[in-house]
């Protein structure tokens, strides 16, 4: 089967642009082996996060989504920008949720009962991440080699990796929402650029129209994806 | 205490979906001033159906755009009389509306009539089963009207939505492959039954050779060009995948928007202002007659706006609120089993069986439509022998393509990580390789289940939000593990590599985070005893004779198809009476 996506040569670009910037962080961490790629011109500027939680985002959601070659990774699709662009929306604000206090703790069937919009728990949830690996390993979370960072993100989707004020499930949850969107979304909101997720899935977007081809029962869809920009 | 007062008419309705905007045609027909009060915005077929805007997966499912924004008010939850509830504070497990159009402008379009013995649930059971089958607890009670008084009402609305589908009866000939389940009809369905997409093929299939009855289903996605009956025209549906939860940028998706409003825009008494969120409806001093509503604009101004006739139409569970807020009915208290408004609120049961085929299957889910697929109604209803099965009710099942988007989430087979490698080449071998259909059933109502108001939480208006108490019960989950289990058999016949079932457990609760159904109903039931019903079953309120409610609201049990075509054509029944009997006389059309 043929393998849609990006050639490994653009793969290695991407993600040396994304977890390279921005250039304080690269500094802090080039005595710990990160790549040391100076950022292109144009590159991604965060509006809503600090570079420490930047490159902690980041490394959250290249895990979440790793690259292959079946298909891009999260940072390859820009689901990090994607979630940078999301903290300035009213959603973001807690302006599409019902927050009004008290805030009671209940069974998980009751859904979320958590006091922090996105943008606060993300705010506390990075800080508090890695707050919480530097105690067990000395490093930032961006530090970690993948298997140690899949270990992490493992626990916190058990909620047994304790970061502080949010509760690790949720926010996990939270991430994983935010990350799997910044995936799949159209590309007008910034993720899944070049549409490379829907390619690889053979989601052809926007098209919206399949009349001619409703009774073509297994054949393959010919046509490729096409965005709403 | 409002800011304003405005010049009376002679119809105020309250909420603009569907029932709604039936009845403002209805009444505006009748020669009155009608009134349409929206809490939401305008909206219509362009600019919210847009193409491209409005394919777009992040605005419209997960933030949204046409939901109702729960950050202004809310409903709160628990399991039992005895809990604390807490807010429904994220979209979940189902999507209420808001806005021009109501669920009517977003919703699938699947257009059911209702099986006749679910009109007189309690009568049926009693009489085939004898008294003692009906299980401590369950309030099932009979409509107060009766499938063939509401037959050609059926028959009416499937001309306004120009509803696609293969008849099986009609006047008492078989005519067709149609459901031979279905009642007995007075003419066809509007257009012919819509194409069948690959995976309702592979479904139909499957059925068939395990002995079900298979048929297309009642769709109002148009399968062909059509004007209404109000000169209303649509466009053939295109499969394009974008129905729940979106404006039907084709015309094709029957809404009020489409179907309904272009005949109002053209007569003089009618007028809509959206943005008019009514918070209550006042009652003169005998509180047995309405004087009008109060709403609030969109800048904060109180308004008074009198009226003659008061119809309620907000969607389901509100019409509750609306009664409960205004003081029209006595409360329903669970524990002296005393009261009538906010009993019998039912939700709908619902399983899902996934099954994964080799690559290069092609079941190209991105083509489909929201009311568009293959059913069978073998288990619908009473239609099998409960007898030996000790549960009461049914559940239609249904292989209905309507278009899977990969935000939604793509099924993957049982085990697989929710995340990294593992996760993601599941997603990219299962995307079109995929068939997935629903034990979309009925769930009965019980004395214990039940809206109120809550004592905690408030709205942006600061009036209490409506409190749910509700939980599953054994005699659902049975019914609903029974029939899952017998569309096992239909899995198995299509011959997946895997096979995904999700279905509720014994003792499992109600769980507000995925998405089920958004199919609520009752809390102001209609019936033949006030002792048991909110309205008569002309709709009217026992208490308040000048006011009508219509939608699901109405419904005193739960059913086991979608409840729209139900809903709309109990509407037509009621705009039936007002105008042949209440006009002349407005007075109770029925004695208490």
């Amino acid at each position: 089967m043929k393998v849609i996506g990006i050639s490994p040569h653009r793969r290695h670009f991407l993600r040396a642009a994304v977890t390279a910037a921005p250039a304080v962080v690269l500094i802090a961490a080039a005595g710990v082996g990160m790549a040391t790629n100076t950022p292109p011109a144009g590159a991604f500027k965060p509006r809503y996060f600090s570079p420490a939680e930047w490159e902690t985002l980041s490394a959250l959601v290249d895990r979440l989504i790793p690259a292959s070659d079946e298909g891009p990774g999260a940072l390859e699709a820009g689901a990090h920008e994607f979630i940078d662009l999301q903290m300035n929306t009213p959603y973001a604000h807690g302006g599409l949720w019902y927050m009004q206090a008290p805030f009671v703790a209940s069974a998980p069937e009751f859904g979320y009962q958590f006091h922090m919009t996105p943008r606060e728990l993300y705010r506390s949830g990075l800080a508090g991440l890695d707050a919480a690996v530097q105690k067990q390993f000395s490093k930032t979370f961006a530090q970690l080699d993948a298997a140690q960072r899949d270990e992490v993100i493992s626990a916190l989707e058990k909620g047994t990796f304790n970061i502080g004020e949010v509760p690790p499930a949720t926010f996990f949850g939270q991430v994983l929402q935010n990350t799997k969107e910044g995936y799949f979304c159209d590309p007008q909101h910034g993720g899944n650029k070049d549409m490379a997720a829907w390619k690889m899935i053979g989601f052809p977007g926007a098209r919206a129209d399949y009349m001619d081809w409703v009774e073509q029962y297994g054949k393959k869809y010919p046509l490729p994806p096409v965005s709403i920009i | 205490m409002s800011d304003t007062t405005m010049k009376p008419v002679d119809v105020v309705i309250i909420g603009f979906g569907w029932t709604g905007a039936i009845m403002a045609k209805e009444l505006t027909e009748a020669g009155l001033n009608v009134l349409a009060l929206e809490r939401g915005e305008y909206r219509d077929t362009y600019p919210d159906g847009a193409y491209p805007k409005t394919l777009d997966e992040l605005t419209y499912l997960q933030r949204s755009k046409l939901f109702q924004n729960l950050n202004k008010g809310s409903f709160t939850f628990r399991h039992a009389t005895t809990g604390i509830a807490v807010p429904y504070r994220q979209i979940g497990a189902f999507k209420p509306g808001t806005g021009v159009g109501g669920a009517g402008l977003h919703w699938s379009g699947q257009h059911w009539r209702v099986l006749p013995e679910e009109l007189k649930l309690r009568s049926h059971y009693e009489s085939r089963y004898g008294k003692k089958f009906i299980p401590e607890g369950m309030s099932i009670q009979d409509f107060g009207v009766t499938y063939e008084e509401l037959e050609p009402h059926f028959d009416f609305v499937e001309k306004v939505f120009g509803t696609s589908g293969q008849a099986y009866l009609v006047d008492g000939k078989v005519v067709g492959e149609g459901n031979p389940f279905e009642a007995n009809r007075s003419s066809h369905y509007a257009l012919p039954p819509q194409k069948v997409p690959y995976t309702a093929h592979l479904f139909q299939k499957a059925a068939k050779e395990a002995g079900l009855h298979p048929f297309v289903e009642p769709s109002a996605n148009a399968s062909q060009p059509y004007t209404n009956p109000y000169g209303c025209q649509m466009g053939p549906c295109n499969f394009c995948g974008f129905c729940s939860g979106f404006a039907c940028y084709n015309y094709s998706k029957a809404s009020p928007n489409v179907n309904i409003m272009p005949a109002l825009r053209a007569v003089s008494n009618f007028e809509l202002r959206s943005n008019c969120n009514v918070l209550r409806i006042n009652l003169d001093s005998s509180k047995k007659k309405a004087i009008g509503v109060t709403y609030v604009t969109a800048d904060g101004k109180t308004v008074d706006q009198p009226a003659e006739l008061v119809i309620a139409s907000t969607f389901a569970y509100n019409n509750a609120h609306l009664f409960l807020v205004s003081g029209i009915g006595k409360p329903y208290d669970p524990i002296a089993n005393e009261g009538v408004v906010g009993r019998n609120i039912a939700y709908q049961t619902m399983s899902t069986v996934q099954m994964f085929f080799p690559l290069d299957t092609n079941t190209n889910p991105f083509i489909g439509a929201g009311g568009t697929g293959v059913a069978v109604d073998d288990y619908n209803g009473d239609h099998f022998d409960h007898g030996p099965l000790g549960f009461v009710g049914g559940s239609p099942a249904w292989c209905n393509p309507a278009g899977v988007k990969p935000i939604s989430g793509i099924p993957v087979p049982s085990g697989t990580p929710s995340w990294g490698q593992g996760w993601k080449k599941a997603v990219k071998d299962s995307y079109l390789n995929t068939v997935s259909f629903d034990v979309h059933g009925a769930n009965m109502v019980y004395r214990d289940c039940y809206v109120d108001l809550d004592p905690t939480y408030t709205d942006q208006f600061g009036q209490k939000l409506l409190r749910f108490t509700f939980d599953w019960k054994d005699n659902d989950i049975k019914m609903s593990q029974y029939v899952t289990g017998k569309m096992l058999d239909v899995a198995k016949a299509m011959n997946p590599t895997s096979i995904n079932v999700s279905v509720k457990k014994l003792g499992d609760h109600l769980d507000l985070r995925n998405y089920q159904t958004t199919h609520w109903a009752g809390g102001t039931a209609m019936g033949t005893d006030r002792k048991i019903s909110v309205l008569n079953r002309y709709l009217q309120s026992w208490d308040v004779y000048n006011v009508f409610a219509v939608g699901s609201s109405v419904f005193p049990v739960g059913i086991g198809y979608n409840p729209t075509g139900l809903a709309t054509a109990l509407a037509y029944w009621s705009a039936k009476a007002i105008r042949e009997q209440y006009l002349k006389d407005p007075r109770p059309l029925v004695d208490a």
